[in-house]
């Protein structure tokens, strides 16, 4: 084991795959010369060179359809987008094309491509800079979509990525950038589609993902005090969904709790609560309930951005709710 | 028969069955054996012949939905293509894609794509791996002209002249954006100028001789394998049917479509041959022959399975 940033996971998973792997090449904005806008791809342009660290232009479609067509003919892309926020001119070619090839040429050529940057809120960096994205691209068949929360699955869940014949979105946070985390020694690769149970307890459970984690937990800890014990499940992976232990758990506490950062309407904290209620309806005791980013387009105004994502408080609030029932 | 005439026989042999492929589909599409949008190629056969004939088999070629014309000329059978339309299990893409997208990877055909002018960038990316891998393939892109103002189209001009690929970019000019005619879409009306802006090579031409597309695009395809220069190319060509088979082409008189139909790249081709010592009986035979050919493959179409149901997420992950 050994004490790694986020970003330093991140840099580590790109870099043993490339070296394992000549066909993987990484690509984007300000990723080379000015080593990563959040200094993910630090070094790796001295280390790997021009030919497969690719300073772009702002050209989102542009570099991501040379990515779908790189990919389409064998190479393994690793697209940077510096925010997800600027994926959204690049819709086309993450829905159309990477995520329908396979289909529309009946089997004949696959789209092993990654795409990767942060989502969710920053600090305060307004609204077209704060969105969160899971609910937009787990929609669609034919997209894999992970959100590590841990330091360790940063570097697993990316190397899984990177090795997948499919096309997987890696939503990284620029919150989490800084973590700190142990991380085992070696090839560690975390496999697609595997939740965790992070936390154990029988009175409630939460399902959460990415940064939200790290305000479940803590939130779990003041609920401890009054001897709430709440079980915690970090889906990791979106699509595909693994709410194996979710239900589980479930079973036992027969209460469950979404969090999630992004805004109430659809989604995937709504996909986790339809399967819950569909797969444990048994269990349950009363609604899944759900906390989430409010209906808003983000405020720039620091006091105003922390009232309208979850937070501990938030979180300690709606494991009331549920339990009320 | 000299080497001359040989070499147009192949390539008119080939706009030919392009030419009556199509009609076929046309009828069949009006029998209500194929659904969806079906956008004809006839009258521009002479661009994707010519422009392919300089093809290597590890060149890769992508295209708009305006795609059987390409995907014959690739050498794609007639079979395969008209089960496709007709949505069968035997079709190019298992009737998964349809009209709009052939594929054959074997052939690297790559599609057939219906979102126009991001498909400029899957081609740079293709070309982008050819480069990278260090190997001399070319890719040819086609679309047209009422793609050359969106962002893809820009975009991938911009990072294939920036990066040096072997890329050929062909905007098929046929005068109309759908119904619209150039002069209310575009404030240029010769799109290659689009190629200044990124210091791209460009070239501009008619489609009306096959053998003249064929060295016109033979220069790019040289520059690009050579030298990785991308080239960004018109070709003045004309459609003589509807922009798809729901448009009656109301929008122009047909004083207009029969004019253009005099300089049809199939008749010059037929003209030049019998200047080439080609007999009337040698026209014939072939005629007979891609005729022949459009029977078996409506046949082969019209007898083929329908995709089973299993086959609606098999493809979805790989």
């Amino acid at each position: 084991m050994r004490e790694l940033r986020y970003r330093e996971a991140l840099r580590e998973a790109i870099a043993e795959e490339m070296d394992r792997d000549d066909r993987v090449f990484l690509m984007g904005e300000e990723v080379g010369y000015y080593q990563g806008a959040y200094k993910v791809t630090e070094g790796l342009l001295e280390r790997f060179g021009a030919r497969r660290v690719v300073d772009t232009p702002i050209t989102e479609e542009g570099f991501a359809g040379v990515g779908v067509g790189a990919a389409m003919v064998g190479l393994r892309p690793i697209i940077e987008f510096m925010t997800w926020n600027f994926s959204a001119v690049a819709f086309d070619q993450i829905i159309n094309h990477a995520a329908k090839i396979r289909q529309m040429s009946g089997g004949q050529f696959a789209c092993p491509i990654v795409f990767r940057g942060p989502n969710g809120a920053a600090r305060q960096t307004g609204a077209q800079h704060s969105q969160c994205w899971e609910a937009f691209y787990t929609h669609i068949p034919g997209l894999k979509v992970v959100a590590p929360a841990t330091v360790a699955d940063a570097k697993g869940l990316l190397k899984s990525a990177i090795r997948d014949d499919n096309p997987v979105l890696v939503l990284e946070d620029e919150r989490l950038y800084g973590l700190k985390g142990e991380v085992p020694d070696g090839d560690h690769v975390v496999p697609i589609g595997v939740s965790a149970q992070v936390r154990d307890g029988d009175a409630v459970t939460i399902v959460t993902w990415g940064k939200m984690l790290h305000m479940v937990l803590p939130a779990c800890e003041l609920l401890a005090k009054e001897g709430v014990e709440c079980a915690v499940i970090d889906l990791r992976s979106l699509r595909p969904l693994d709410l194996g232990p979710a239900l589980a758990s479930v079973e036992k506490t027969g209460r469950a709790l979404v969090v999630q950062e992004s805004w109430p309407y659809g989604g995937v904290g709504a996909e986790v609560v339809d399967r819950i209620q569909r797969d444990a309806f048994g269990a349950l005791k009363g609604p899944v309930l759900r906390v989430t980013g409010r209906d808003a387009s983000m405020p720039y105004n620091k006091h105003l951005e922390d009232l309208t994502i979850p937070s501990v408080d938030t979180v300690v609030r709606g494991v009331r709710a549920v339990l009320a029932w | 028969m000299a080497a001359p005439a040989d070499e147009l026989l192949g390539l008119y042999r080939q706009m030919l069955l392009i030419r009556r492929f199509e009609e076929a589909a046309a009828k069949a599409y009006s029998q209500g054996k194929i659904g969806g949008f079906l956008h004809l190629y006839i009258g521009q056969e002479a661009s994707a012949v010519g422009a392919l004939a300089n093809l290597d088999a590890g060149d890769a070629i992508v295209g708009t939905y305006r795609d059987h014309g390409i995907a014959l000329a690739r050498g794609m059978s007639a079979r395969a293509c008209m089960a496709e339309l007709y949505g069968k299990v035997t079709g190019c893409s298992k009737g998964l894609g349809g009209s709009m997208h052939f594929f054959d990877a074997e052939r690297r055909m790559l599609g057939g794509d219906g979102i126009v002018g991001g498909h400029v960038a899957v081609a740079a990316g293709v070309a982008f791996a050819s480069k990278y891998r260090g190997l001399k393939e070319v890719t040819l892109c086609f679309l047209g002209e009422g793609s050359v103002s969106i962002g893809g189209f820009h975009e991938a001009l911009s990072l294939a002249a920036l990066w040096d690929l072997p890329l050929v970019v062909i905007v098929e000019n046929n005068e109309y954006s759908m119904g619209t005619p150039l002069s209310r879409t575009l404030s240029v009306h010769d799109t290659s100028q689009k190629a200044h802006g990124y210091g791209m090579a460009s070239d501009r031409f008619k489609s009306d001789d096959v053998m003249e597309v064929k060295r016109r695009v033979g220069e790019a395809v040289a520059r690009a394998r050579e030298t990785s220069k991308p080239t960004l190319i018109e070709v003045q060509t004309y459609r003589y049917r509807g922009h798809s088979m729901s448009d009656p082409g109301k929008y122009r008189t047909s004083d207009e479509v029969e004019l253009r139909k005099k300089t049809d790249p199939i008749v010059k081709a037929e003209s030049d041959l019998r200047a080439l010592g080609v007999t009337d009986a040698d026209l014939a035979r072939i005629e007979a022959e891609v005729e022949a050919e459009v029977e078996d493959a409506s046949r082969f179409a019209d007898e083929s399975a329908e995709p089973g149901e299993e086959l609606i997420e098999a493809f979805t992950y790989a």
